[in-house]
């Protein structure tokens, strides 16, 4: 997988994570097309399509379209299933994820996608394990935090 | 709410986040972030030490606000602080900054090389997996610099956990992908390798994508992985569906993993071993009876999973290309799909059932949905798949039904969408020229492209109609008659004026015996569009006009007329004025003959592979990468040529005749025979050099020294020696008339010394060309050579003939080593392959000859056929060194021989294959 965006419907890029080295100049080109893309296409569309010289696939969560982008070799409904199981990584992480979880806590969101997904191929699809390390982590920062009570705030 | 809830809740982000989203314009928005970015700024600068927690806060604002889509230009010093904290979550924010905004600063560079390298030795698998991310988010030079060494020992390590195995082989994958010659895995190879056999499905599903990506880069080295992923793959799909617990998805056991098991034998030929073969057959057709077997689910869930699976083991047998029951049951699979509710299906069908067409074995199963995916291509609500299905239709066109997928695609063309037409255009073109039985259905075919979709038929499609009526005389009379017909329409295109205008300006004539087509009709009709075309067109229509004069001199008057009208003869625009003048005065002075010899009928075009047919390559379709490289190699090619050159000039060569003194009143390139009525249209259609060169072009394929030209007037020889990349050619220019040449000039950018500008009569002058080759190429460099001979201007475009295989260096090997060598090159692009007649006796003393005269190595008893025979060699380039090997097995009874190219560079194979099909 080269990279994948995720967006509302209104257009606003919510998450976008690269695998291949691109300039940021590139990088806002490629999404703005890509959105303008995918948001004219009409719901009963098929969801892959090609573009430049990579495949394009998406699906629509509700506010939220995901969109990846796979090379000429790759399969395009894994490819559907992995959009789907990190939807249902977000939903049990978060409790029925909504785009305002996203939006608020948007460094969770790349956080369990780094534990899925990996340099754009799938690292971990066993859900238990990618939630049970995500946990992990966030059990760490409670100790942590049970440890050192803000306590720097308080001073002046 | 597990998240927000947990105590680090960042209220400070929760607080600007909303700020923003309550802001009502992009102007608030920006007013509120240049806010924010100013305290954060004063906050860094500022005299207080930051503690850990602001300073998290304040990374993870900017990082916000960088995701926005705003520039960020501080902070990365604090991000990098962060990551030497030893709280995890001021870390894990650390490395995410740094993942997200890379800044190349090498200071910087070095901090965060050191946080890493503190983390990946802390033994803290949380830590390590951390850092191993940050190398594979960030994945750059300088990371493999410092980590490419340290990561195998980590993957392959066992005491190391498994989620930091995964991170480690995807990491690795990432570095090998940025850096390929950083990553060495040498005596890892084979632990690496068995990391498909791993308890853990997990390390598996990682493991194995980079297990697939080196083996695509060194497949000998990792060819042990088959077997493995065989038996890995067999055990995945007998298992029942709850077998392996939480890798089931949907009751689809591991498809994640199973696709990459597929995957990676895609980057094999078909096992050897015929127990492992024998296995694995066994899963496809596990897998293809799976597909048959009424869904565990209604979810899509389900059947997507199951169905990339499916789709995986259609392309792997597609890969294999040797299972006719397989490549068989597949196609009926696809057939199916076909019709699937699921547009996603349909698509993906019509896609996967493209590469099945060009299988031997399934190409006939294929036909046999003829009527679906025509129905496809007209029902269809998504543009993607009709476009799938105009694709499988080009596929799937044979002689047989060539006919009715022409049709179909024409009239597909009327309601087409815009974004794919030009595309279509050039398919039908192409399908029409390859499957005419009788031309006047390809007449009549590009004649109705144009009518259709004039605005998208491009130069070459109409040039190639040209060319195939002037070089088949059965159809001319017919293709004349059609135009003029068609050209009747009220509003016809400019492509339509140009193809008429040029045919009946040659083939007028056949018609003209008809009162309804006389030439003055047939004039008038062409000049009532002229002023309705661009200048192109009209330049074609005035030499139209001149040959007119010549077919039918009783237009000659009527023709002068127009030519001498000031919109003609005065027109503003250079070219038009110049061929209304010469055109006019052409017409007046020359006699009847001096007429008829210099617009005599276009001599046939000499035949080469169609220009459509490198367009649509250039386009698109499975080829395009090496198209591409073609390209390259022809622009490189170009410098080599210098000047503007290539063969722009008239290429013909003219010749002492009664007209010479007449065409040397031109100023430009000397008129030839074939120029008036051509103008420079024609001759752009071919970019390569003359016709007369191409013969004696190719003789010199196999041999270094000969004559390379000759004609009444100049003899050229040619010696020529070469040594790894480098090469040096002498060629002696010889005046076979008793009359000097005068400002005698050769263009050629190669370093040429210059020759001497005059050639006495019977002398001979020498030159001597250097050569080296940078990188392979395709086109030889054009020498264009000038002189005056009796006043007339002499031009003369000739390929030399430097080929590829002139830098060959040839290497002697065993049985053994060859036909691991020829296994290793097995990738489909690598190959080349030609059958062909044969031009010269079969004998094999002169096919030996010829093979040393290639410049390979003539291997002895390496093929178990002794009539076959096989060469090895190495082209030595500047840039690289490219191994070839090559196999030539000749049919005696069929006077066939079969051309087998393999190198590690596919333009290699391709233009070896070229080169040598013109030899035997």
């Amino acid at each position: 997988m080269q990279f994948m965006l995720l967006f509302s419907r209104q257009g606003k890029l919510r998450l976008q994570k690269w695998y291949v080295p691109l300039s940021d100049k590139e990088k806002k080109k490629i999404t703005r097309e890509l959105v303008q893309t995918v948001l004219a296409r009409k719901p009963k569309m098929c969801s892959f399509l090609e573009w430049r010289d990579l495949k394009i696939v998406y699906k629509r969560y509700a506010s939220l379209y995901f969109c990846c982008a796979i090379e000429d070799q790759d399969n395009e409904l894994i490819t559907l299933e992995i959009i789907h199981r990190y939807v249902e990584l977000l939903d049990k992480y978060f409790g029925s994820v909504c785009e305002l979880d996203i939006i608020f806590n948007f460094e969770k969101a790349y956080f369990i996608l780094d534990e899925f997904l990996l340099g754009g191929e799938a690292q971990e699809t066993s859900k238990k394990n990618v939630l049970k390390a995500i946990e992990q982590a966030d059990l760490l920062q409670e100790n942590f935090s049970s440890q050192s009570p803000h306590n720097c705030l308080s001073t002046p | 709410m597990p998240a927000v809830s947990k105590g680090d809740g960042m209220r400070g982000l929760a607080v600007f986040i909303s700020d923003i989203r309550n802001c009502k314009s992009k102007e608030a928005e920006i007013k509120r972030i240049n806010k924010e970015l100013a305290n954060i700024r004063s906050k860094f600068k500022g005299d207080k030490a930051l503690d850990g927690y602001s300073k998290k806060k304040y990374v993870c604002k900017l990082l916000f606000i960088f995701l926005l889509g705003h520039d960020i230009d501080f902070g990365h010093m604090e991000a990098v602080n962060l990551l030497s904290s030893n709280k995890y979550t001021e870390k894990q924010i650390g490395y995410l900054f740094i993942s997200v905004l890379v800044n190349s600063n090498s200071e910087l560079i070095r901090l965060i090389n050191n946080a890493i390298k503190n983390d990946l030795s802390s033994r803290n698998p949380t830590f390590m997996c951390l850092a191993l991310h940050c190398i594979a988010n960030v994945g750059s030079r300088e990371m493999a610099e410092a980590f490419a060494g340290e990561i195998p020992r980590i993957l392959v390590a066992g005491d190391t956990m498994d989620s930091v195995k995964q991170s480690a082989a995807l990491c690795l994958l990432r570095l090998y992908k940025t850096s390929p010659d950083l990553v060495l895995m040498g005596e890892w190879t084979s632990r690496v390798v068995h990391l498909l056999n791993d308890q853990h499905m997990g390390v598996v599903t990682a493991a194995i994508s980079l297990i697939t990506c080196l083996s695509q880069k060194n497949p000998d080295e990792f060819k042990t992985c088959v077997s493995l992923a065989v038996s890995r793959l067999s055990r995945i799909v007998s298992s029942a569906s709850t077998d392996l617990q939480d890798y089931t998805y949907y009751f689809v056991p591991a498809p994640w993993l199973s696709c990459k098991l597929l995957r990676l034998l895609q980057c094999y030929p078909p096992p050897e071993d015929g127990a492992v073969k024998g296995r694995l057959v066994e899963c496809l057709e596990t897998i293809l009876n799976k597909a048959q077997e009424p869904p565990k689910s209604k979810k899509v869930q389900h059947s997507n999973a199951k169905n990339a699976i499916l789709f995986e083991a259609i392309s792997l047998i597609i890969h294999y290309d040797s299972e006719p029951n397989l490549l068989v049951r597949a196609c009926n699979q696809l057939g199916q799909f076909l019709q699937h509710r699921e547009t996603n299906l349909r698509y993906l069908a019509l896609e996967s059932m493209c590469t099945l067409a060009s299988s031997e074995f399934s190409h006939e199963a294929v036909k046999t949905h003829i009527e679906t995916v025509i129905n496809a291509l007209k029902t269809e609500r998504d543009v993607s798949v009709r476009q799938r299905a105009a694709d499988l239709l080009y596929a799937m066109c044979d002689r047989s039904n060539a006919k009715q997928i022409v049709a179909e695609m024409l009239s597909y063309l009327e309601t087409a969408d815009y974004s794919i037409r030009e595309e279509m255009v050039l398919k039908v073109a192409i399908l029409a020229e390859k499957y005419a039985v009788d031309y006047s259905w390809y007449v009549d075919t590009i004649l109705n492209l144009i009518r259709i979709a004039g605005d998208y038929v491009s130069e070459e499609v109409w040039y190639r109609v040209i060319q195939i009526v002037i070089n088949r005389d059965d159809v001319q009379g017919y293709a004349a008659k059609t135009v003029f017909e068609a050209l009747q329409a009220p509003a016809c295109h400019e492509n339509m004026v140009k193809v008429g205008g040029y045919i009946l300006g040659e083939f007028g004539n056949l018609i003209a015996g008809d009162p309804r087509s006389s030439p003055l009709v047939q004039f008038n009709l062409l000049h009532s569009k002229f002023h309705l075309c661009s200048v192109p067109t009209r330049a074609l229509l005035l030499s139209a006009y001149i040959k007119f004069i010549n077919l039918f001199p009783e237009t000659k008057s009527t023709i002068q007329e127009v030519l001498r009208s000031d919109s003609q003869i005065r027109n503003s625009d250079v070219e038009l004025q110049q061929r209304a003048v010469e055109y006019l005065k052409l017409s007046s002075i020359a006699s009847t003959d001096v007429l008829a010899t210099v617009l005599e009928e276009m001599p046939p075009f000499p035949e080469r592979e169609s220009s459509i047919l490198a367009k649509l390559k250039k386009k698109k379709g499975p080829g395009a990468v090496s198209v591409n490289e073609l390209e390259e190699g022809k622009r490189e090619g170009g410098e080599l040529n210098g000047g503007g050159e290539r063969g722009g000039d008239s290429s013909a060569i003219s010749t002492p005749s009664p007209s010479a003194d007449l065409l040397g009143l031109r100023a430009g390139p000397p008129v030839t025979a074939a120029a008036p009525s051509a103008g420079s249209l024609l001759v752009d259609v071919f970019s390569e050099a003359g016709s007369g060169s191409l013969a004696s072009y190719f003789q010199f394929v196999c041999k270094n020294n000969g004559v390379l030209f000759e004609n009444q007037l100049l003899q050229i020889g040619i010696k020529s020696e070469y040594r790894q990349n480098l090469g040096r050619m002498y060629l002696f220019y010889g005046n076979k008339t008793s009359v000097q040449f005068v400002t005698f000039t050769t263009t050629l950018n190669v370093q040429a010394k210059p020759v001497e500008p005059l050639i006495e009569g019977g002398a001979q002058v020498q030159q001597v060309i250097n050569i080296e080759c940078l990188t392979d190429f395709s086109d030889a460099p054009l020498l264009n050579i000038k002189f005056r001979y009796g006043g007339a201007l002499q031009n003369l475009t000739l390929k030399l003939p430097v080929t590829i295989n002139k830098f060959f260096q040839p290497t002697e090997m065993a049985s053994h080593d060859f036909f691991q060598r020829w296994k290793q090159l097995s990738l489909p692009q690598q190959e080349a392959q030609k059958i062909f007649k044969a031009n010269h006796a079969m004998d094999t003393e002169v096919l030996k000859a010829k093979l040393l005269g290639l410049g390979m190595a003539l291997l002895e008893n390496v093929d178990p056929n002794p009539e076959n025979f096989v060469c090895a060699g190495v082209i030595q380039t500047k840039a690289q060194q490219v191994g070839s090997l090559l196999r030539l097995e000749p049919n005696a009874q069929a006077q066939m021989y079969r051309l087998t190219v393999r190198s590690s560079k596919d333009t290699v194979s391709k233009r070896l294959c070229e080169l040598l099909a013109e030899q035997f």
